[in-house]
C-alpha cells in the first residue's frame, strides 16, 4: 500500500510544471491520469502477495486485487477530489467490474466448447449416427486407442427437421396474429387479450410447453406418443410469441402515412398490408423470425418429453422417436454410452455442443445480415 | 339514389379478399388464445388422477402436497440465488453499456452480452457440470470451514461441486442477459432533457444516474427482474445437469435439493401411469407459478407505460 | 374527368367527439378550392371525409351527404376503395413507398390492385403521370432508383404523379407544401395551376398567401374553442374572402389578427 498512499497532493506539486504553460485553474484538485494506473499496479502486487499467503490461486488473486483497487482508488479520489467525486469513482469502477464479471462465463463457455469440442469434430462424427455404437465399442476405443466412433448425424437431422416443422407452424400463425393486432385489432378487447396472453406465453417454461404437447398428443394417440411432430408443436408454443412480438414491433414502425397513401390510391386493405406494409417491414420480420429459430433450436427440455431419444437416423417426423443435438448432448453426458469409460461420450457431447453453438451463432449472424441487406433502400 | 355509380363499380372479388385475409388474421389470433387455454386444460386433465389418488401411492407415500412442497421450495431457492447474483451484475452491465462505455463500442458490447442469451441452455448445463462445478469445490470448502456456522453453508461441502449454489450460479449466468437487455433498453430511453438537466447542475455521472436515470427506469428494472425470475423458475437443463439431487436441505453447498423443472426432465422419459400424471401435475404447478410472476411483471410494465415517455 | 362535389350538412365524429359540424359546400369541377383556418379547426378532418380516408382512423364516422356528381360517397353499398380510386389524395409529408423504385411508385395504384398492365402501357402511364407532375425531366434517367432518394419537393411531386396515375376525378391535397422549402413550394403551386385544367383540386393550407395565389374559391373554417366542433364560417371567391370578407372572424383571420 505504501507505494500508492503517498500523499498525492504532494506528488502533484512535486511534478515539474513546464513554465511556458500556465496551470489551468479549472483543472486544479484533479487526480493526474497516471495515479489511477499506479493504484491499479499497486493493487495487483498486493493482491498477488495476499493470495500467496492464503495459498495462491487465480480466483483469489483476482478478487483480492479487485477489492484492494476499488477501496484504494475510492479513498484516493475522495481525498484529492472530494467525497462526491469519490462516490462517482467507486460506482464507475463497480460498473466496469460488473461488465468484466459478466464476460467471464461467456469467455469460459466459449473456450470450453472450442477446446473440448474441436477434437471430436470429424467427418465420422458429422455423417454417421449412434446406431450400433455400444459401451463395448467405446471401451475398446479407450483401451486400445482406436478412434472414437459414433456421430451426431441423426441428431443434426432431427434438429433441422423438428425446427423446420416448428417454423412452418409458428411463422404463419405468428405473422397473421401480428397483422391482426396491428392492422385490424387496434383498441379492441380481443386484441388486448391476445397481446396480454402472448406476453404470458413468452414466459411459459420450456418444459411446460413440452408437457403440453405431450399431454395433447397423448390424449389423442395414446400415452406414449413420442415423435418429431409433437416436439415441433412444443417448440411452436415457445416460438409463436417471439414471432408475434417481433413482427408486431416491425409492423408498428411502418409509418401510417404509407398505409394512407395506399388507401388513397384506392388499394384494398389486404393488398395494402401484403404489398406495402409487410414489404416495408420484411427485413425486421425476417430477422425476428431467424432469432426465434435460433432460440428454439437449442431447446432441450421440451424435446426430452416429446420426441424421446434415438440412436439411429429417423427422417420421418410423424413416426418413431427422434434425437436432436441438445438431447444428444444431454444424454451423452447423463447416460454415457459406456458407463465405465465416459471419455468418448464426453467428447461427442462437446463436439455436438460446438456444432449447436455454430448453428445458433450462424442464425444470429444471418438475422443481422438479413436486417441490413433487406432494409428499405435509401440513397440517391 | 337508385343509380349510384359508386356502388356498381365495386368489385366483389376484392371485397372477398379483404374478408378472407382479415378472417385469417383473426383466426390466428384466436388460435393463440385457444392454445394457451388448451395448455392449462390438458395439463389439468392429465394431472387430475394425482389429486384423487391414494396418498400412499404418490411418490413419497404421503400425497401430492408432501411430494411437491420440497421441490417448489427448491425451485424458489435456485431462482433466488440466481437473482441475487444476476440483478446487481445485470444492472451494472446495462448501465455500463448505456451510460459508461464509449459510444462507438457500446453497440458491439451489447451484442456480446446478447450472445450470452443465444447460447443454448444445455450447453450452460454441460459447462456447469464439467467446468464450473469442479472449479467451485475449493470455494465451497472455504465456505464450510469459515462460514459453516450459517446453516446455508453447513459442511461437509460436496466434493463434486454439484450443489444448489452451483446451479444457482449457472442460472444467474442464463438470467443475466434478460435483465441486462431489458433494463438497458429502458436506461437508453431516459429523456435526454432530464439527464442534461442533472449534468448542467454540476452532477457527476453517478449523481446524474441516481437522479435522472434510476427513478425513470425503476418500474422497468422491477419488471426486468421479474421476467428474469420467471426464466430462472422454469429453467430445466442447467439444474438437471448441474445439481446432484436429493432431499430438501438448507445447506447450499451439499448434495441435495431439487427443482420442479429438473424433476420433470429427469423422470419423465421413464414415467408411466400415476407417476406420469404426478409429473404433469408438477408441471402445472410450475406453470401457475411462472404465470403469476409473469402477470405481475407485465402488469408493472403496462401500469407504468404512460409514464415511460417512450411515445 | 373532373367531377363536382356537393356536401350537405355534414357532421364529422371521432367516436363520440363531434369534430366538424354542419358543413355544406359546393365544389365546382375544374377549379381549385382552398380550405383555410386556424390549427385544429377541422379543415384537414373535413378534407379526409371527402374520400372516406377519415374512416381509416378508428372511431371516425360522419353524418350527412357527400355527393360526387350526384352519387353519395356514404350511400349504402358504396365501397370506400372505389371512392378513393376516384378521389385521390396528396398528404402533408411526401410519402413515397420506400420499397419501390420511382417507376413502381407511380404505378403503385395500378399494380397494388393486381391490375394487369402491359409493359408499353405502363411506360406510357409513367411518363404521362410524371410529366403531369412536372417531374419527368428530373427523373427520367433514374426511374429504377428508389423514390426515397429524391429531394423533398421531388418526392411530393412523385406522390402527385402517383395520385394522377390512377386517373382520379378529384385530387385532395392536405397541406402539400408544409414540409417543403420555398422553391419546391413554388413548383408545387405551379403544378396545382396546371392540374386545374383536368381535375377538381381541393387544398388545405396554413399559408394564406398560398391560398390567395392558387385557389379560385376559399373556404374559411373556425373553431369556437377547444373541445368545440369546427365550422365552415365563410365560402366565397378567393378574392372576396381576402379583400372583402362578409364575416368578422374571416376578416380577423385573413388580416392576421389571430391564428
Amino acid at each position: 500500500m505504501s507505494a500508492t498512499t503517498t500523499n498525492p497532493r504532494h506528488s502533484t506539486g512535486g511534478t515539474p510544471v513546464p513554465p511556458a504553460r500556465k496551470r489551468n485553474s479549472l483543472a486544479k484538485g484533479k487526480l493526474p491520469k497516471w495515479a489511477i494506473w499506479a493504484v491499479a499496479a499497486g493493487a495487483i502486487i498486493i493482491g498477488a502477495a495476499a493470495s500467496t499467503l492464503t495459498g495462491f490461486n487465480i480466483a483469489a488473486f483476482a478478487i483480492y486485487s479487485a477489492i484492494i483497487f476499488l477501496v484504494a482508488a475510492t479513498i484516493i479520489t475522495t481525498v484529492v477530489e472530494g467525497k462526491r467525486r469519490g462516490t462517482n469513482a467507486m460506482w464507475t469502477y463497480l460498473i466496469y467490474a460488473c461488465f468484466i464479471v459478466a464476460l467471464i462465463p461467456l469467455a469460459s463457455v466459449l473456450y470450453t466448447v472450442l477446446e473440448k469440442g474441436l477434437p471430436g469434430i470429424n467427418s465420422h462424427f458429422l455423417f454417421s449416427s449412434m446406431n450400433g455404437v455400444t459401451g463395448a465399442v467405446d471401451n475398446q476405443s479407450v483401451n486400445d486407442g482406436a478412434p472414437v466412433v459414433g456421430g451426431a448425424y441423426h441428431a443434426v437431422m432431427g434438429t433441422l427437421l423438428i425446427t423446420l416443422w416448428a417454423t412452418l407452424i409458428s411463422v404463419p400463425v405468428g405473422m397473421l396474429t401480428a397483422v391482426y393486432l396491428v392492422e385490424y385489432g387496434q383498441g379492441k378487447t380481443l386484441s388486448k387479450a391476445i397481446t396480454f396472453f402472448v406476453d404470458v406465453m413468452t414466459g411459459i417454461p420450456s418444459i411446460v410447453a413440452g408437457l403440453f404437447a405431450a399431454a395433447f398428443f397423448g390424449m389423442i394417440l395414446g400415452p406414449s406418443a413420442r415423435m418429431g411432430i409433437v416436439a415441433a408443436v412444443a417448440l411452436s408454443v415457445l416460438m409463436i410469441p417471439t414471432v408475434v412480438r417481433s413482427t408486431e414491433e416491425m409492423l408498428k414502425i411502418v409509418p401510417n402515412e404509407l398505409r394512407e397513401a395506399s388507401y388513397a390510391l384506392g388499394v384494398r386493405r389486404w393488398r395494402t398490408i401484403l404489398k406495402v406494409v409487410v414489404p416495408t417491414a420484411i427485413s425486421g420480420i425476417a430477422s425476428g423470425v431467424t432469432l426465434a429459430i435460433a432460440r428454439v433450436i437449442g431447446e432441450t427440455a421440451p424435446i426430452l418429453v416429446t420426441a424421446g431419444i434415438a440412436s439411429q437416423i429417423n427422417m420421418n417426423v410423424f413416426a418413431n422417436w427422434m434425437s436432436t443435438l441438445p438431447t444428444f448432448i444431454y444424454y451423452q453426458i447423463m447416460n454415457p454410452t459406456s458407463p465405465t469409460n465416459v471419455d468418448p461420450s464426453v467428447q461427442r457431447a462437446w463436439a455436438a455442443a460446438l456444432l449447436l453453438i455454430l448453428m445458433v451463432m450462424a442464425l444470429n449472424l444471418i438475422a443481422r445480415l438479413v436486417a441490413s441487406i433487406f432494409a428499405p433502400k435509401k440513397g440517391r | 339514389m337508385t343509380t349510384n355509380a359508386l356502388t356498381s363499380k365495386s368489385s366483389t372479388s376484392g371485397r372477398m379478399g379483404d374478408k378472407i385475409f382479415s378472417g385469417a388474421a383473426l383466426a390466428a389470433g384466436i388460435l393463440i388464445l385457444v392454445t394457451l387455454f388448451a395448455v392449462a386444460v390438458f395439463l389439468l386433465i392429465q394431472a387430475l388422477p394425482t389429486f384423487f389418488a391414494d396418498p400412499a401411492e404418490v411418490s413419497g407415500g404421503q400425497g401430492f402436497f408432501t411430494y411437491i412442497w420440497p421441490i417448489v421450495v427448491g425451485t424458489v431457492i435456485a431462482a433466488a440465488i440466481a437473482l441475487l447474483i444476476a440483478t446487481p451484475v445485470g444492472l451494472g452491465v446495462a448501465l455500463f453499456i448505456s451510460h459508461f462505455a464509449p459510444r462507438k463500442v457500446a453497440g458491439p458490447l451489447g451484442y456480446v452480452i446478447d450472445l450470452l442469451a443465444a447460447i443454448p441452455s444445455v450447453i450452460y448445463g454441460a459447462w456447469g457440470y464439467m467446468v464450473l462445478a469442479p472449479t467451485l469445490v475449493p470455494g465451497f470448502e472455504w465456505l464450510s470451514k469459515n462460514l459453516g456456522f450459517i446453516p446455508l453453508f453447513e459442511g461437509p461441502a460436496s466434493q463434486t461441486g454439484k450443489t444448489m449454489l452451483t446451479a444457482g450460479i449457472v442460472l444467474a449466468v442464463m438470467v443475466l442477459p434478460i435483465i441486462t437487455s431489458l433494463s438497458r433498453e429502458i436506461f437508453l430511453q431516459t429523456p435526454k432533457l432530464h439527464e442534461e438537466a442533472a449534468l448542467a447542475l454540476g452532477a457527476t455521472r453517478w449523481e446524474m444516474i441516481k437522479t435522472a436515470v434510476i427513478p425513470f427506469a425503476r418500474p422497468g428494472i422491477i419488471s426486468a427482474v421479474m421476467l428474469g425470475l420467471g426464466r430462472a423458475l422454469g429453467e430445466t437443463m442447467a439444474v438437471a445437469l448441474v445439481l446432484s439431487t436429493g432431499n430438501l436441505i438448507p445447506s447450499l453447498i451439499k448434495t441435495g435439493n431439487q427443482t420442479i423443472a429438473a424433476e420433470i426432465a429427469l423422470n419423465f422419459p421413464e414415467a408411466f401411469g400415476l407417476r406420469l400424471s404426478e409429473l404433469i401435475a408438477a408441471g402445472l404447478v410450475l406453470f401457475l407459478i411462472t404465470l403469476l410472476v409473469n402477470i405481475i411483471a407485465r402488469g408493472i410494465i403496462s401500469r407504468h407505460k404512460e409514464f415511460s415517455g417512450a411515445n | 374527368m373532373a367531377k363536382r362535389i356537393d356536401v350537405n350538412d355534414l357532421n364529422v365524429y371521432y367516436s363520440k367527439f363531434l369534430a366538424v359540424e354542419g358543413v355544406s359546400i359546393n365544389i365546382e369541377p375544374k377549379s381549385v378550392t382552398a380550405f383555410i383556418g386556424p390549427s385544429g379547426c377541422g379543415k384537414s378532418t373535413f378534407l379526409r371525409t371527402l374520400n372516406r380516408m377519415h374512416e381509416v382512423i378508428p372511431g371516425g364516422r360522419v353524418e350527412g351527404q357527400v355527393l360526387l356528381d350526384g352519387d353519395d360517397l356514404y350511400g349504402a353499398g358504396v365501397d370506400p376503395v372505389t371512392v378513393r380510386s376516384q378521389i385521390g389524395m396528396v398528404f402533408q409529408r411526401p410519402n413515397p413507398f420506400p420499397t419501390m423504385s420511382i417507376k413502381d411508385n407511380v404505378l403503385a395504384g395500378v399494380k397494388l390492385n393486381g391490375t394487369k398492365i402491359s409493359r408499353s402501357d405502363a411506360d406510357d402511364l409513367v411518363e404521362k403521370s410524371l410529366r403531369g407532375a412536372n417531374l419527368w425531366n428530373e427523373v427520367k434517367d433514374r426511374l429504377d432508383k428508389p423514390g426515397s432518394g429524391l429531394s423533398g419537393g421531388q418526392q411530393q411531386r412523385l406522390c402527385i404523379a402517383r395520385t394522377i396515375a390512377v386517373k382520379p376525378d378529384v385530387i385532395l391535397m392536405d397541406e402539400p407544401c408544409s414540409a417543403l422549402d420555398p422553391i419546391s413550394t413554388l413548383a408545387i403551386e405551379d403544378l396545382i395551376n396546371e392540374l386545374k385544367n383536368d381535375y377538381t383540386v381541393v387544398i388545405v393550407t396554413h399559408n394564406m398567401q398560398q391560398a390567395a395565389r392558387v385557389s379560385d374559391k376559399t373556404a374559411f373554417f373556425n373553431i369556437a374553442g377547444t373541445g368545440k366542433p369546427g365550422k365552415l364560417i365563410e365560402f366565397n371567391e378567393t378574392s372576396a374572402i381576402f379583400s372583402n370578407p362578409e364575416q368578422k372572424a374571416t376578416e380577423d383571420y385573413v388580416s392576421g389578427r389571430f391564428g
